[in-house]
């Protein structure tokens, strides 16, 4: 009924109204730019103090791996403070899936694959990916439990995932006995450790290329398709031209080393996904009105509780993605991995723009964060400056990019 | 350095840029010391803006112009410069913190201290004075968020009321009080008034700014249109100086005709959520037809806003009694399941209740409707910008884009925002609680109108009102509530202001028989 009377409508659309609507103006953009060049800045600082080894393919590409396990949580964490919550729990999460995931590998699946005298239990890939999907699950079902207890048990968020911290990492203990589980089988670690090949590579960013000029074209058929006005097209082009020259630029980097990693891949994959739920979809509208007015969303029919149920659970899956990814790299589990993650995504969204007060957030943003703190940890440890003097300057960094947030609105 | 003329307040030329409108143009107006000094003029047409700058809220060099206080200029670099001074002002949108006292609340800012150390007996006993002289009956020591909000605008004038003030400045101070209330603050300020405080008196209500005004300045499109002395004119001037033609009627005629009863309330009982023991809804019983607006008077606190929450399914504890839409029994437990059966709320409070203030003006609109806007979870944009951008345009609602963010928007053109928002899900039973607060009168026409309009298409409106002449002119019917129970039902043409008045303030004969 709804849709009939508001289709009827497309003809009374009212120009000046909707004149500035296509993408964002400039103007909103201008913090996100400014981010960018805040981490060009580090870069180039980076660049030269390094002689130009930051700068280095082999080097980037190390800095992209980096920053994929902190991007992943820091995607999940844009949903959780948007909704204007918080979780501590996830580098915990991170560590108990990890772990999990290398127990199977390592010592529960070779077990029952020994009792049962199946041998392709014991490794290789069905191995692998029962592994996976476990520790999939389990992510999953940590964040609707937690959300659950946040949602209908109405426990504030931070005391949930505080909680929860303490009672993941002791089950990590528990699971592992606090001593490394390893080695893991060359499929699992290839999620951590592996390339792309540089075909592939160069196939996918054409591909990529493909889909932003379909994206382009659509969008402006279905701003047509109701009236509205489209950019012009040379516009266009030029963002069509900068964003394939990003993604050609990026893999030919890349492939300059050893090809894309396979991590960074991953976090490509899942910001973009991400993103769209963020953006275009009911959850991710709904994520920003619970965190921008909870009465207000409460009255307007949202189904609050399923949301937050919801961004848990999200938050959960992403969590197990990084653990599995972590284990992958570090081709074990250990009993402190992921101590502090939570720290970093929390640092990444705020500096990328996300509100702590809730009802605004930028996944872009959280990258480029995640991008930022990465950037420090290498450049200063190739600059063999002390770990304590690492994490000095990244609080201080944390301080001054939110201070320079809250004077430029 | 230029002087200013005799005046206490000299505005010169002050012209207001906000991204993509001109918010002030050119504005001039003089205000004399010791008078009262209305301000009047449509939703948007600069009133609050200029009222920020007065008050060090926009500091000098966001805008253009002079501005002399007392002869001297004024360079407020913000709000304190302008308190220092003597200029109070208190804002269209209520500004309180709702977790503290009332006491706290007046003094926030300002609290006797020493070495850091709050002095409690001060503060509480200056509190004392400062609600005898703004006339609000409550102990300092009560939380803000359990008063009404008549009460929470009393306190904002109470506190407006502390240290010395030479200029107060009023934006739109009565749209939430009732009449005892309005009466009241009159009072006040003529008492203010004698002891030599000047006002500036922003409201929507003639009626208000005539019993009260020495003289009234209209703003028109972020332009003065004149200042003149209340004696010397009347209402429908000032009405064509605000629209710019000669006004129409306050009310559309009527092109609606009942229909079936399309919602039946029957025994309807809730309790206080935050005293159980407590009643808030009492045997409550009506029925609505569809292409009926049936209105709902009462006094403050005496159950309106509590039983269209409740009905919505989002107020009460263990509500009992029956809901039927078209002769059906239905069971609303939540909002949504109410949205679903074809029901729509437009709050009373916008601010808190309503809308989504950082959210841009499509967000804030689509919000309950986006499942009829998207294709499976993902949103249609186009289709939303389309809805959006119609319902902008038929309600007039004056915004640079459909992308402003609604905080931008002035308080009237919010409040449409907050009726669009419902008028998207295409409800067939809307309640409205009040609808024109704050509004404009060009505005309030339109949205009679429409409301009749949507009757005459066969909607059930309800319709919550303190404004008594909004309900004798638009109500088919007129329930008067009392204490949470029904004092009666009065059929439109039998209604006038003694009997509702009366009828709101004890209640029904037979009520007050079984009540003792
Ligand atoms: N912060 C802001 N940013 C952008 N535009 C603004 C801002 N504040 C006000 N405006 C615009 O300036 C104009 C004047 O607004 P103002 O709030 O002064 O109107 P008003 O006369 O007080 O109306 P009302 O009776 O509805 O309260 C409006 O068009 C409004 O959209
Ligand atoms: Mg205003």
């Amino acid at each position: 009924m709804g849709k009939t009377r508001l289709e009827t409508s497309q003809s009374t659309v009212d120009m000046s109204l909707v004149e500035q609507v296509p993408g964002k103006k400039l103007k909103d953009n201008l913090r996100a730019y400014t981010m960018v060049f805040a981490l060009l800045a580090i870069w180039l600082v980076l660049a030269i103090a390094t002689q130009g080894t930051f700068l280095e393919p082999r080097n980037l590409s190390n800095l992209f791996r980096q920053t994929a396990i902190n991007g992943y949580l820091a995607i999940g964490m844009v949903f959780v403070i948007t909704a204007g919550h918080i979780d501590l729990s996830v580098g915990a999460v991170a560590g108990l899936t990890g772990a999990i995931a290398a127990m199977l590998q390592v010592q529960w699946l070779p077990t029952l694959g020994a009792e049962l005298g199946v041998a392709w239990l014991q490794a290789g890939w069905p191995s692998t990916i029962i592994s996976i999907v476990a520790a999939l699950i389990v992510g999953t079902i940590i964040g609707i439990w937690q959300g659950a207890w946040v949602a209908y048990g109405q426990v504030p968020a931070f005391i949930v995932t505080l909680g929860g911290l303490l009672i993941f990492r002791g089950a990590i203990l528990g699971i592992t006995k606090g001593i490394n589980i390893g080695p893991m089988n060359p499929t699992f670690q290839g999620l951590g450790q592996a390339y792309l090949s540089h075909t592939t590579g160069i196939a996918l960013a054409i591909a990529s290329v493909a889909l932003i000029i379909v994206y382009t074209i659509m969008s402006s058929r279905n701003k047509l398709k109701y009236d509205f006005p489209v950019k012009p097209l040379w516009t266009e082009v030029v963002l069509i031209v900068l964003y394939s020259g990003l993604v050609i630029g990026f893999v030919i980097i890349m492939n300059r080393y050893r090809g894309v990693p396979i991590p960074v891949v991953l976090l490509i994959v899942i910001a973009v996904i991400c993103s769209f739920i963020f953006n275009r979809t009911q959850l991710g509208r709904y994520t920003c009105a619970i965190g921008g007015n909870l009465e207000a969303a409460r009255l307007s029919g949202l189904n609050v509780r399923r949301v937050m149920v919801q961004i848990f659970a999200l938050m959960g899956i992403l969590g197990a993605i990084a653990g599995i990814v972590l284990t992958a790299r570090l081709n074990a589990a250990t009993a402190n991995a992921g101590n502090q993650f939570e720290l970093n995504a929390i640092a990444s969204c705020v500096i990328g723009g996300t509100s702590l007060q809730g009802g605004s957030g930028s996944i872009p943003g959280a990258l480029l964060g995640a991008l930022v703190m990465a950037s420090i940890d290498n450049g200063l440890s190739m600059l063999n400056v002390q770990a304590f003097w690492q994490q000095i300057i990244k609080g201080l960094i944390l301080m001054v990019a939110v201070l320079i947030d809250v004077k430029s609105r | 350095m230029q002087k200013g003329s005799g005046a206490l307040l000299d505005i010169r030329n002050v012209t207001k840029d906000f991204p993509g409108t001109r918010a002030l143009d050119n504005v001039s107006m003089e205000v004399r010391e010791g008078e009262i000094h209305g301000l009047c003029g449509e939703n948007g047409a600069g009133k609050s803006t200029l009222m920020k700058i007065l008050s060090g809220t926009y500091p000098y060099g966001t805008y253009e112009g002079q501005v002399f206080f007392g002869g001297e200029p004024t360079r407020f670099s913000g709000i304190r410069d302008a308190e220092a001074r003597g200029i109070r002002i208190i804002h269209q949108e209520l500004a309180l913190v709702k977790q503290m006292t009332v006491a706290e609340n007046i003094f926030l800012g300002a609290e006797t201290a020493k070495y850091g150390i709050i002095d409690q007996m001060s503060l509480y006993s200056e509190t004392r004075e400062l609600l005898r002289r703004s006339g609000l009956n409550v102990p300092g020591t009560a939380l803000v968020r359990t008063l009404g909000v008549g009460q929470q605008q009393m306190v904002e004038i109470a506190k407006a009321l502390r240290g010395h003030v030479r200029l107060l400045i009023l934006d739109e101070p009565t749209s939430a009080l009732n009449d005892a209330e309005v009466e009241n603050l009159m009072q006040t300020l003529r008492e203010l008034k004698h002891i030599g405080v000047t006002c500036i008196y922003i409201s929507h209500k003639l009626r208000e700014l005539f019993d009260i005004a020495d003289r009234i300045t209209v703003l028109r499109d972020g332009r003065c249109i004149g200042t003149e002395a209340t004696a010397d004119i009347t209402e429908d001037e000032v009405i064509a100086m605000m629209v710019g033609r000669a006004p129409t009627g306050r009310f559309p005629s009527k092109t609606r005709r009942a229909g079936k009863v399309m919602f039946s309330v029957r025994n309807w009982t809730v309790r206080n959520p935050e005293n159980k023991d407590l009643y808030a809804i009492r045997n409550v019983s009506f029925d609505v037809r569809a292409g009926e607006i049936l209105g709902v008077s009462g006094l403050m606190g005496s159950g309106r806003t509590e039983l269209l929450q409740s009905l919505f399914g989002e107020y009460g504890f263990q509500p009992s009694g029956e809901i039927m839409i078209d002769g059906k029994k239905c069971k609303i437990n939540s909002s949504r399941d109410a949205i679903a059966l074809g029901m729509g709320l437009v709050t009373e409070d916008r601010k808190n209740t309503g809308l989504i203030l950082m959210h841009s003006v499509t967000h804030n609109m689509t919000l309950p409707s986006l499942p009829n806007l998207s294709n499976g979870p993902v949103i249609d944009t186009g289709l939303e910008l389309a809805s959006t951008s119609k319902l902008i345009k038929e309600l007039n609602i004056r915004a640079p884009s459909v992308e402003s963010k609604v905080e931008t928007l002035s308080g009237g053109n919010q409040q449409k925002v907050s009726i669009a928002k419902w008028l998207m899900t295409n409800p067939r039973i809307l309640m409205l609680d009040e609808p024109t607060r704050g509004i404009d009168v060009g505005t309030k026409y339109q949205i009679y109108e429409l409301m009749d309009r949507l009757a005459a298409d066969g909607m059930a409106i309800i319709m919550v009102s303190s404004d008594l002449p909004e309900i004798l002119g638009m109500s088919d019917r007129i329930l008067v509530m009392h204490e949470g129970t029904i004092a009666g039902i009065v059929e439109s043409e039998e209604a006038n202001p003694e009997k509702i008045m009366s009828l709101a303030a004890m209640g029904a004969r037979e009520d007050r028989r079984s009540n003792s």
